[in-house]
């Protein structure tokens, strides 16, 4: 089909790039491991057992620490009617939607499934944005669900917080457990043990970090594709970005830390520490491409793609 | 989507399916016969305008294309979502023209590279009472058409809609997921 939408290959190669090394890490991990230590059955069951539970339930999780109750058509018409247009040209199944009542401006999508999934706006958003920035910023979520973004980041982490329960455990096992363990061979192997585990930890949090935000820049490029108009996602952003640098920090701490996906992140960006460190990429590098869209569209005679 | 675009977060634009279209002028007497709805000779294409003058330009060929027919008149309006729909009237309420004036206008969008935009094609039938009215809305990107009929205060004929679905099962590619049958208020067809 000719679309004026190319992809973007360097992106698609940047996040390969990601999930390789991150498959790497992990698998020195597991190897390190199996040579290091030979119960880690519990460990291994215990965090998966978590993380299942997390994805399983990952949109009553976000849902309730939102406090999001899920609206009807009838409640919130327009809404509805942007997402409802909005899946019909992307074709796909309308997810549940839901409203959280907070002045912090922001929107997640988040479920296992497409077909569990759920798109929450707060408040403060509805109240903020006109209906084509809101459309914008609906898009970019509805991209987040199609591209399964729970379920690729629940895997992702799941072996960086095994990473972290192993030191953990070890650690403690090591500093209460039984002193006669801790001479000789079993005191050095606990230590490689640690300290290999402390490593895949740091690694693979900074690959999950950058992963999360290619993962954002996908979802951007997506929303402007399927709403055709990028810069009204980029005006979303500078209003999203301007009110959530003036919520107070008590609302802030309480949106952090669930597995959902979030339109802004809840932190200023500023340092270029806390960027590296950052689920979401800056405002300016995002407006960045959304511009290159924006100019892509407008091209008189777009260079075609099959 | 396949396994490494949902890893690297891609998504293809979907493919609009344009041809279904030519099936519904026969549709039409169908619904004609046996539920007395007679189309109204109107019909309309609902798409998001992108952003920038190219996306201008395929919107001004189009209707340029359709000004070239006498019998037919286009107009132009944007609705409360910001979607533009480009209306055709038809006097003599001919359904094989009618279709193909909005294919030849899907296919200049199409063309000009905006086919992911496209929202849907309707077309209006009513029956003797003007109140009984059916819009088959036509999804590209499903390939598929649903009826939607308006009730006064937004609210939808539910039984009508379903008589419609029953008639024409045979004939159209009806959409079978109930919850993809989304309302379109105040659509000039």
């Amino acid at each position: 089909m000719r679309t004026r939408f190319r992809p973007d290959r360097q992106l698609s190669a940047r996040m390969l790039l990601t999930v390789l090394l991150l498959g790497l890490v992990y698998a020195a991990f597991v190897a390190a491991l199996i040579v290091l230590l030979k119960s880690v059955f519990w460990v291994v069951v215990i965090a998966g057992g978590l993380l299942a539970a997390q994805y399983w339930f990952s949109d009553r999780i976000a849902l309730r620490a939102m406090r999001g109750q899920i609206v009807t058509p009838t409640q919130q018409p327009r809404l509805h009617g942007i997402i409802d247009r909005l899946c019909a040209t992307a074709d796909m199944p309308k997810p549940r939607v839901a409203v959280a009542d907070t002045d912090l401006p922001n929107a997640f999508a988040t479920g296992r499934s497409t077909r569990r999934a759920v798109v929450c706006v707060t408040t403060g958003l509805l109240r903020r944005l006109d209906t084509s920035e809101l459309e914008g910023v609906l898009a970019h979520e509805l991209s987040h669900i199609a591209h399964r973004d729970v379920a690729v980041m629940t895997v992702a982490s799941f072996l960086g917080v095994l990473a972290g329960l192993v030191a953990r455990f070890t650690f403690d096992s090591q500093l209460f457990g039984g002193r006669q363990r801790n001479e000789g061979y079993g005191g050095l192997l606990i230590m490689a043990v640690i300290a290999v585990s402390a490593a895949v930890y740091a690694v693979s949090f900074l690959l999950i970090r950058v992963l999360s935000r290619y993962r954002e820049l996908a979802a951007d490029r997506a929303g402007a594709t399927l709403t055709g108009r990028p810069s009204e996602l980029a005006s979303a952003l500078i209003k999203v970005s301007d009110g959530i640098r003036r919520i107070p920090t008590r609302d802030l701490r309480a949106a952090t830390a669930f597995n959902a996906f979030l339109f802004a992140p809840t932190l200023g960006s500023r340092v270029s520490l806390a960027t590296l460190l950052s689920t979401h990429p800056t405002l300016q590098q995002r407006l960045d491409r959304l511009g290159a869209i924006s100019i892509e569209l407008g091209e008189a005679a777009p260079r075609w793609d099959s | 989507m396949g396994f490494l675009d949902t890893l690297l977060g891609r998504t293809k634009p979907v493919r609009p399916n344009l041809d279904v279209l030519f099936a519904i002028p026969s549709a039409a007497y169908t619904l004609q016969a046996a539920l007395g709805l007679a189309p109204t000779g109107t019909g309309a294409v609902c798409f998001k305008t992108a952003e920038g003058e190219a996306a201008g330009q395929a919107q001004t060929e189009a209707l340029a294309l359709l000004h070239t027919e006498p019998a037919a008149r286009p107009t132009l309006s944007q609705d409360e979502y910001g979607y533009t729909w480009l209306t055709i009237h038809r006097a003599d309420a001919d359904v094989s023209a009618l279709v193909t004036a909005l294919h030849a206008v899907n296919t200049t969008l199409v063309d000009a590279g905006f086919g992911s935009t496209l929202l849907c094609t309707v077309i209006g039938f009513a029956g003797a009472d003007p109140a009984r009215r059916v819009g088959l809305v036509y999804l590209f990107k499903r390939g598929t058409v649903y009826p939607f009929a308006p009730a006064p205060g937004q609210t939808r004929d539910t039984a009508l809609e379903l008589q419609v679905r029953a008639q024409l099962a045979g004939e159209l590619p009806i959409e079978t997921d109930l919850g993809r049958w989304f309302p379109i208020w105040g659509t000039p067809a």
